[in-house]
């Protein structure tokens, strides 16, 4: 060791870090917190997460259907919070009440319809190009998660059309295995699910979705010509993996 | 609204008039977001490409 150390200087020199803090990048620490933060430092910086600029090529109106989706889910929060803390009695009875479910229910609308626009746009844009699979999987998933969502939030509306959807719900799911952990019929574990546990869970991949845009930057258009193919890879400047 | 929805049947295609319309809103909303000219867009065009 210490003859290779003589023999090439480049032995002796102390061991890179890799990633983006190789060489002049600050020094890692050790811990679990350290290396959460390197590893959120080197992926996002502060001026990815809010930038002042964007490509032109995200001057379209392709590019809105995924924040007016955003916009949506926002409705369907605050309007299902009042929802929550009011009761099934006060949207059923009251004129008040009777407005908030309808912003409930036409904002999930406006959700559904932007987040399969969005889709739409993505797919024939081919949106998981230049390391983006990652961001178009969890994209899907939301997808999946806001279709149980929903369904559950059909199961707790408290009338008949509940009732009925949930008594043929029934069959369905035991039809797949899943009625030995989720029972339709049961309005407690529907409403847990419904404004607890699967909110949560569309809220949070909506953040994670949203940070992995930021961290690679809109992708390019198919045949951009701007950028040779050879480029590509970072469309906001940011880091390319 | 208190009555069952008005159905399409064409060949083995069966739905709903108020799907159908929706799907047929939605394909016209995407169609128009490709090719409606958006705001502002021609002063940005040039000068982000030079970054």
């Amino acid at each position: 060791m210490t003859e290779a150390g003589a023999g090439n200087p480049e032995a002796a020199a102390p061991p890179s870090t890799g990633g983006a803090g190789s060489g002049d990048g600050p020094e890692r620490e050790a811990g679990w917190t350290g290396a959460v933060r390197d590893r959120l430092t080197s992926r996002l910086s502060i001026d990815e997460l809010l930038p002042t600029r964007q490509p032109s090529y995200v001057g379209s109106w392709v590019y809105v259907f995924g924040v007016v989706t955003i916009a949506a889910l926002v409705w369907v929060v605050v309007s299902g919070v009042v929802l929550a803390l009011m009761g099934s009695a006060w949207w059923h009875t009251s004129s008040l009440g009777h407005f908030f479910n309808s912003i409930h229910f036409w904002s999930v609308q406006m959700f559904f319809i932007f987040m399969v626009l969005h889709f739409w746009g993505q797919y024939w844009g081919a949106g998981w190009r230049d390391g983006r699979a990652k961001t178009w999987m969890v994209g899907v998933v939301i997808f999946l998660f806001s279709i149980v969502t929903a369904f559950t939030g059909y199961l707790v509306q408290q009338n008949f059309d509940s009732q009925w959807i949930a008594v043929n719900a029934k069959d369905a799911v035991n039809s797949t295995g899943l009625g030995g952990f989720f029972n339709v019929l049961n309005f407690g574990q529907m409403y847990g699910l419904h404004v607890m546990l699967l909110p949560i869970g569309v809220t949070l991949l909506v953040v994670i979705h949203v940070l992995q845009v930021r961290s690679r930057g809109v992708v390019r258009p198919i045949g951009d010509p701007y950028v040779p193919d050879a480029a590509q890879g970072s469309a906001s400047g940011g880091p390319v993996r | 609204m208190n009555q069952p929805a008005p159905y399409v049947h064409w060949g083995f295609i069966l739905i709903s008039l108020p799907n159908l319309v929706l799907i047929v809103v939605m394909l016209a909303l995407f169609v128009a977001a490709l090719i409606a000219p958006f705001p502002h867009r021609a002063a940005h065009h040039r000068a982000d490409d030079d970054d």
